[in-house]
């Protein structure tokens, strides 16, 4: 149901693309994947939501706590191609204070990189 | 006085069963010519009730979700049998407390749900939670 479609590596910003429901299994999913990336001294991270058009607020705490752990690291998280809903549950949250949106992949590649 | 048509879900507390709340509203906004925007805003405001009907309730019996639909407004109630909340009780999450201390990241349902709906009421005592959520049409909607 929803699940990492693809993971690719850029100029040193891994892109996380996804599809589905972002609920806690595909947060600790993201998650997971983000710190196999960590460890090998990855701190910029992009996750394209464009196949994602769902969001709760469990799989979004989890981003809070990557963003928490890229901050220590003086990394940072981005999101990409948001459903105008998962935006709006963002901005309520407040997660965008602490991450970047972009409208496309391409403008974030170009910001970013 | 005619009833209102009211459309009424029955769910078991399995993984994921919200979405099938969320496909039902959808079907319900698009009747009422809803506009995609509050359509996700309902979908939303669901989960996060089913969420906490789910996780909070200490129940294992099913929710209800009721969809009732005026000329005006979609009415939604979730009904839980569970142990019940004092929703005064719940705190107001904010992110700046809860990014870089030990706070639990979680904790934003309610606050999601009234930020979503136009209208939200709490009913609960020991024997279950009744939560009413009301979404306005606007004149973008007739």
């Amino acid at each position: 149901m929803s699940k990492i479609l693809n993971t690719e590596e850029s100029n040193g910003l891994v892109i996380i693309s996804t599809q589905g429901y972002l609920n806690k299994d595909l947060g600790e999913e993201i998650q997971s994947v983000a710190n196999e990336f960590i460890e090998k001294g990855t701190t910029k991270f992009l996750i394209n939501l464009s196949q994602s058009n769902i969001v709760n607020s469990i799989g979004a705490s989890i981003m809070i706590e990557l963003i928490e752990t890229l901050q220590e690291i003086d990394g940072d998280l981005s999101f990409c191609e948001l459903a105008p809903i998962i935006e709006k549950t963002f901005n309520i949250m407040g997660l965008t204070k602490y991450c970047k949106t972009f409208k496309s992949q391409s403008e974030a590649i170009e910001a970013l990189g | 006085m005619s009833k209102n048509p009211t459309v009424e879900l029955k769910l078991p507390i399995l993984k994921n069963m919200e979405l099938i709340a969320t496909q039902t509203a959808e079907v319900v906004s698009k009747h009422m010519n809803l506009s995609e925007e509050k359509s996700g805003e309902i979908s939303m405001a669901i989960i996060e009730a089913c969420i906490n009907a789910f996780e909070h309730s200490n129940s294992k019996e099913e929710i209800f979700i009721h969809f009732i639909i005026s000329e005006t407004s979609l009415t939604v109630k979730v009904i839980d049998q569970g142990v019940g909340f004092d929703a005064t009780k719940v705190a107001i999450p904010d992110i700046d407390s809860k990014i870089n201390t030990k706070e639990r990241k979680r904790g934003w349902g309610v606050m999601l749900i009234k930020e979503l709906m136009d209208y939200v009421h709490f009913t609960s005592d020991s024997s279950g939670t009744t939560l009413t959520m009301v979404k306005n049409k606007g004149q973008k909607d007739e």
